[in-house]
């Protein structure tokens, strides 16, 4: 099974890493966007087919070592 | 002073600060790799040297904060032990969660590398009697992730309950925007958890104690930690 564990900032964390790519974005003319935050994909393989037990594990995951929740959130999809 | 330096991967900081501890306490400190699963009988003090463990994949000591050892110093703390983290040891507390908090990409991005000056708060504390309170240190820094934040409770109740313990300021201890080198929340260099047994910060006393480094300002922080356990034991 294939899932990806997205992690992102907090509403109101400054990231400055965003911050300078969006003014990169800018100075290379790219129109449009009004505004970058970074965050972070995983992409994991999981075994077996059960989605539940899955979905429980990529967040235990999550919970204990891909996002730190002081400052991040995180989303759970399975994929496939 | 039975002093334990913890060693992850990517350390680098750990013989300098083994270094200072022999230095100042007379005793050869322990070096505890991280896959141990307990720290040496009788120690006393656990040290989190400065470094790049894990080469700060997935966030500054994340990894770290998950290794076997920090189990062992986690029950050392609940026991009222004491435990200091410098710079990336200070990253690893706080993802560990012995501090809150986390240390973020200095808000200009840069990578600093200078001396900074360090207005000592309180001089009440095993980390701090070494110094009066309101004077001014000055202690080499080397980090891009230093900048201290929490949610504004968190930070409203360091502040009130006296457990920042170290502020970057002027060289006359004037705290403001100008002297906050990396966006730090109150300028926040040092704290302690709420027992006050833990400390993190990110600069590096270790670095100053000794004539031939320029300046030896940083020695009172491992001096007073040397009074305090030696008149403790």
């Amino acid at each position: 099974m294939k899932a990806r564990v997205t992690v992102t900032l907090k509403n109101g964390i400054l990231d400055p890493q965003g911050k300078a790519i969006e003014g990169a974005l800018k100075s290379l003319g790219v129109d449009g966007i009004a505004s970058v935050r970074q965050g972070k994909v995983f992409d994991i393989e999981l075994p077996g087919a059960d989605k539940a037990k899955a979905e429980a594990a990529l967040k235990d995951a999550a919970d204990k070592l891909l996002a730190n929740t002081v400052i991040e959130n995180y989303r759970v999809e399975v994929l496939s | 002073m039975k002093s334990a330096v913890l060693v992850f991967p990517g350390i680098n900081r750990e013989r300098d600060m083994a270094r200072t501890l022999k230095l100042v306490s007379g005793h050869e400190p322990a070096m505890v790799w991280h896959a141990e699963t307990s720290l040496p009988k009788g120690t006393d003090l656990v040290v989190l040297p400065g470094g790049f463990s894990y080469g700060d994949y997935l966030r500054c000591g994340a990894i770290a904060a998950r290794s076997p050892v920090m189990d062992a110093v986690r029950k050392f703390a609940a026991d009222g032990g004491l435990v200091l983290g410098v710079c990336n040891g200070f990253q690893i507390l706080c993802e560990s969660g012995l501090l809150p908090g986390i240390l973020m990409r200095n808000a200009r991005l840069k990578f600093i590398c200078h001396d900074v000056h360090l207005r000592v708060e309180r001089s009440d504390t095993p980390f701090t009697r070494g110094y009066n309170a309101g004077q001014v240190i000055r202690v080499p820094v080397a980090h891009g992730e230093g900048n201290y934040a929490a949610d504004a409770e968190t930070i409203k109740r360091l502040d009130g309950d006296g457990r920042v313990l170290y502020r970057y300021c002027s060289a006359n201890g004037e705290v403001g925007d100008t002297h906050n080198i990396n966006g730090a929340a109150q300028s926040i260099a040092g704290i302690v958890n709420e027992r006050g047994n833990v400390l993190g910060m990110m600069p590096h006393p270790e670095n100053h104690v000794e004539d031939i480094m320029g300046c030896t300002d940083g020695r009172g922080l491992f001096a007073g930690l040397a009074a305090h356990l030696e008149r403790a034991a």
